[in-house]
């Protein structure tokens, strides 16, 4: 019930990380999104995860688009700023926001509606570009804040809530990031937290573009018999690839599993992300073979979900540009203005 | 008959086929003369296209150092058989065409009241180079010489300006003064029967002035500005706005040390992103613009309505051509004013700087991004064309290095710490500017969510009216501090007491500096004002009010300035008289002073019906 204030009270069993906070630091307003909507479940566990990585919430940058799932920046991580920003342009202004300063975690939020269809275009090209952030889809399939229109992600042949049928074919962002280049793509489903959080625990360490797509079903319009998007259909054909932890190979607390079942990647940090795969022709370092294995999939009618591919020495923008350490926000006239005396040279080459 | 006699007074065009190789040798010509110390003002009128069109250099040499164009042609250099008829046709009689006389052509291609001076450079060139390259890029060097021998332009001159083009490039530098030689050697010996009355004798008139095009003063301009992130996309005639940019933050913005960049630059993939850019950066912190057209513009409206209404900086450099739609890429208009001064949706006004040339573009780029992180809202520097792709005569640049940025309002984490309050949209010191945090500021305090929507003083979503009616009326106010912090209008007042004014703006300058010295000398003296900026100072009324009539003199059909004076300052229209030109060429001082003389005679012949004299015109 939205019209009751958060009570600020944190009880005294609640567990604090290494930077002196409790997961109720990382919470923001109370949602307003309808009672079991999977995009609250998603900000659960982007909850989760900051706060299991010791994220100071001050050092993170939320921006979002427009539509339901663009709303939940309010509702996690409430001590970070936020920025709504317009109808499919999110990951313009997440790379401008980056661009300023290079050192802070960059969470974007997007919806099918966002970035499928008016914000197709800078989804691509965020992926090709490789800015460094956290890029997550919120995909119910339909349009929920403007009542339940299709959205681009909607399978083919699946029904409405009206009962109108969907004779477009559908885009599979997952497909188009792989094709795109993106070096860390994972499919997510709300209704999976455990799977969830160390996708968002390995997009957050990724040191380039991370592209999450979670399904997260809209229970006011797409949650019923006929959508491809629901809890009921999802759990139903859920292609789990892979589940990963994130380890320090230098104090190993359980028995390594058996070699050809799992993956170490090494990450930026220093700490291993361990794979495990679930299927045995998954190779998440494989672009080719994932992009085979999703295609396969969902011909079948599977969603694959997991960490689909993975390139752990990915690279970003910043490095691109080779841009200074310091974050161009904080360089001052010293570091930017060339001076007066420069300035009179210039001069007297243009004479 | 008849011959144009005429020193340091005069017009040279160039007319070439695009990629040949001929705008450098043009520009030869142009500097040379600069360097003998008359002043020039040369146009490049290009074609929407890369390699086998027209184009044209128009050269106006004028000791008085009159930089807008003249009209009329004086020598046509005529080497595209493309374009020959037109050219001939726009020659003044007794005016010189030069061309290639390799090839025999009919009389009928001529005229009889133009003198015509031929030199075969096709077969100079081919006999004296193998390489095709060559033989194509010689000839316009071979005529460069023939012209200098003929119009008395010192040799010397030109070979210093070689050897600084090609400094550390010896056979280069040999060749090009070589072939300077053939085509001063061969007017000497076989065009002195073809004397041309257009003379360059050595002065001082150019002083310490220096030759830069506006694109690349505005680039200087926002690196001088601080500017360190540009997120642009191509677009003609923006694109060198971010080239030069880039090779200026090359040699200058560059840690010593390392190597790193100190600055980012992102070429977009459409202007929509660009803006999204600038947004997200301006919103964290860094000074940030972009360069586009018209046409950008249009798809960026969105943004910059999101950016007005949620009070971010942005600085956008408009470098204005023909309109609408595509409209004319490679033509000058000043036609975007109402579409950035209102741009987007719902109630918007927004600050336009407008510079006459480079050495403006250069000053407005920097206050541009010190005015849009003052005032927290999308600045405008409003260039075109004429000023951004053309060299211009200006004063030389100026930098005080105790300048100091002025990054606006923003909370620190200290000012948070000692109980500073954070309301976002509040305006706490009556000026209508608020105070921001940038993200990553402090621990717990100064988070807030940035949205386009509708919000109370402390950024809260609220629908409630009040709020939405104390926000909007703020944004009046901001805009109402602007008209102080913005460049002043500038006012030339005539040489005896008139009831007649004119107010210009941007390119329209250096044409209006002439038009009012013909006027004087036509019996119409003008006090004059040059607007430097919207919105407008309390000048710009009083100005007005001060005069019976005033000419509003633009480059657009429908009287864009016109409109947002009226608009703004509650002039009545008939006192605001519209001087239009807008075909896409430079205005010229004779159209200006034709249409004005005109509209004064014909109401000395038909007065207007008496109006009451009206006191509460301004507001």
């Amino acid at each position: 019930m939205t019209y009751l204030a958060k009570p600020r009270l944190h009880h005294p069993t609640l567990e604090i990380n290494k930077v002196g906070y409790t997961r109720r630091d990382y919470e923001g307003k109370i949602s307003t999104l309808c009672a079991g909507c999977g995009h609250d479940s998603i900000s659960a566990a982007i909850v989760q995860a900051c706060w299991q990585m010791d994220i100071e919430p001050h050092r993170v940058a939320k921006l979002s688009g427009i539509g339901c799932s663009s709303k939940t920046p309010d509702y996690f991580l409430g001590a970070s700023h936020g920025f709504n920003t317009v109808h499919g342009r999110m990951p313009s202004v997440l790379t401008g926001a980056n661009l300023a300063n290079r050192e802070l975690l960059y969470l974007g939020v997007s919806g099918d509606g966002d970035s499928a269809s008016i914000g197709l275009g800078q989804f691509a090209h965020s992926m090709r570009r490789g800015v460094r952030m956290v890029y997550i889809v919120e995909n119910n399939g339909v349009y929920g804040l403007t009542k339940g229109q299709f959205s681009a992600t909607a399978d083919r042949g699946s029904k409405s809530k009206k009962g109108v049928v969907n004779a477009d074919n559908p885009i599979d962002m997952v497909a188009l990031a792989l094709q795109l280049g993106a070096t860390y793509v994972a499919r997510g489903f709300s209704g999976d937290k455990a799977q969830l959080v160390p996708l968002i625990e390995g997009a957050i360490r990724h040191a380039g573009a991370a592209f999450i797509d979670v399904v997260s079903p809209c229970v006011a319009f797409n949650n019923h018999e006929g959508s491809t998007k629901s809890y009921d259909y999802v759990r139903q054909h859920n292609e789990a690839v892979s589940r990963i932890d994130f380890i320090d190979l230098a104090q190993p607390t359980e028995a390594s599993p058996a070699p050809g079942e799992s993956i170490d990647l090494p990450q930026p940090d220093g700490r291993v992300m361990r794979l495990r795969k679930l299927r045995a022709d998954h190779d998440p370092t494989n672009r080719l073979a994932a992009m085979a294995l999703v295609q396969e999939l969902a011909h079948e009618g599977e969603v694959a979900t997991g960490l689909i591919y993975v390139e752990p020495e990915a690279t970003d923008l910043h490095r691109a540009l080779n841009t200074v350490a310091t974050p161009l926000n904080r360089l001052d006239e010293k570091s930017l203005c060339p001076g007066e005396a420069v300035l009179a040279k210039v001069n007297a080459g243009l004479r | 008959m008849k011959r144009i006699e005429a020193t340091n007074d005069f017009v040279v065009k160039f007319a070439n086929v695009n990629g040949s190789g001929s705008a450098s040798a043009n520009e030869l010509f142009a500097k040379a003369i600069l360097r003998m110390g008359v002043p020039v003002s040369p146009r490049n009128i290009f074609p929407s296209n890369i390699q086998g069109l027209p184009t044209w250099y128009e050269v106006r040499v004028s000791e008085r150092g009159w930089l807008g164009r003249r009209a009329g042609i004086d020598m046509m250099v005529a080497m595209n058989p493309q374009t020959w008829d037109q050219d001939v046709r726009e020659l003044e009689p007794g005016g010189y065409l030069f061309y290639d006389s390799t090839k025999p052509m009919p009389e009928s291609a001529f005229r009889s009241d133009v003198n015509t001076i031929g030199m075969p450079m096709t077969a100079i060139c081919n006999a004296t180079y193998s390489d095709p390259r060559q033989r194509q890029l010689f000839k316009n060097i071979l005529y460069v010489g023939a012209l200098a021998q003929l119009m008395g332009i010192d040799p010397a001159v030109i070979e210093k300006l070689f050897s600084e083009q090609y400094k550390g490039k010896e056979k280069l530098l040999a060749s090009n003064v070589q072939a300077l030689h053939l085509g001063i050697d061969f007017a000497r010996e076989h065009l002195a029967n073809h004397p041309v009355g257009l003379q360059v004798i050595k002065r001082d008139r150019v002083g310490n002035r220096i030759f830069i095009d506006g694109n690349s003063a505005a680039a200087l301009g926002a690196v001088y500005g601080g500017a360190t992130v540009c997120a642009w996309y191509p677009i003609t005639p923006s694109s060198s706005v971010a080239e030069a940019f880039t090779s200026y933050c090359r040699k200058f913005r560059h840690d010593p040390d390392t190597g790193e960049a100190r600055y980012a630059i992102v070429q977009a993939e459409d202007e929509i992103a660009s803006i999204g850019m600038v947004t997200g950066a301006g919103w964290n912190g860094a000074r940030a613009f972009t360069a586009t057209s018209g046409p950008g513009v249009s798809l960026m409206t969105e943004f910059i309505g999101l950016a007005y209404f949620a009070e971010i900086p942005v600085t956008i450099i408009n470098v204005q051509r023909g309109g609408p739609s595509t409209g004319m890429p490679t033509r000058t208009q000043q036609a975007d004013l109402i579409s950035c001064a209102y741009a987007s949706h719902g109630d918007t006004k927004h600050v336009l700087l407008l510079p006459e040339d480079p050495k403006e573009c250069f000053d407005h780029a920097a206050i541009a991004l010190d005015l849009a992180d003052r005032l927290q809202t999308p600045v405008f520097l409003m260039t075109d064309l004429d000023i951004g792709m053309n060299q211009r005569l200006c004063e030389p640049f100026e930098w005080n290095d105790d300048r100091r940025y002025d990054r606006g309002k923003v909370l620190s984490a200290a000012d948070l710490d000692a109980g500073r309050e954070f309301a976002r949209y509040k305006d706490v010191d009556g000026d209508g500017i608020p105070w921001r945090t940038l993200p990553a500021t402090h621990e717990s305090k100064g988070a807030y969510f940035t949205r386009g929507t509708t919000r109370d003083p402390y950024a809260r979503y609220s629908e409630a009216g009040p709020d939405y009616v104390y926000n909007v009326k703020r944004l009046l106010q901001k805009f109402d501090t602007a008209r102080s912090m913005v460049p002043f209008p500038i006012v030339r007042k005539a040489p005896r007491k008139t009831r007649l004014g004119a107010i210009y703006f941007g390119s329209t300058s250096p044409s209006m500096d002439e038009a009012l010295d013909l006027l004087i000398t036509g019996g119409i003296p003008l006090d004059a004002m040059r607007l430097r900026a919207f919105p407008f100072a309390d000048a710009v009324a009083e100005f007005i009010d001060a005069h019976e009539e005033v000419f509003v003199v633009e480059q657009n059909r429908d009287g864009q300035m016109r409109t947002l004076l009226m608009n703004e300052l509650n002039v009545d229209p008939m006192k605001l008289v519209p001087i239009l030109h807008y075909d896409g060429t430079p205005i010229t001082a004779r159209f200006i002073s034709q249409a004005i003389t005109k509209h004064v005679h014909a109401e000395i012949v038909e007065p207007k019906a008496e109006k009451k004299a009206s006191k509460e015109t301004v507001k």
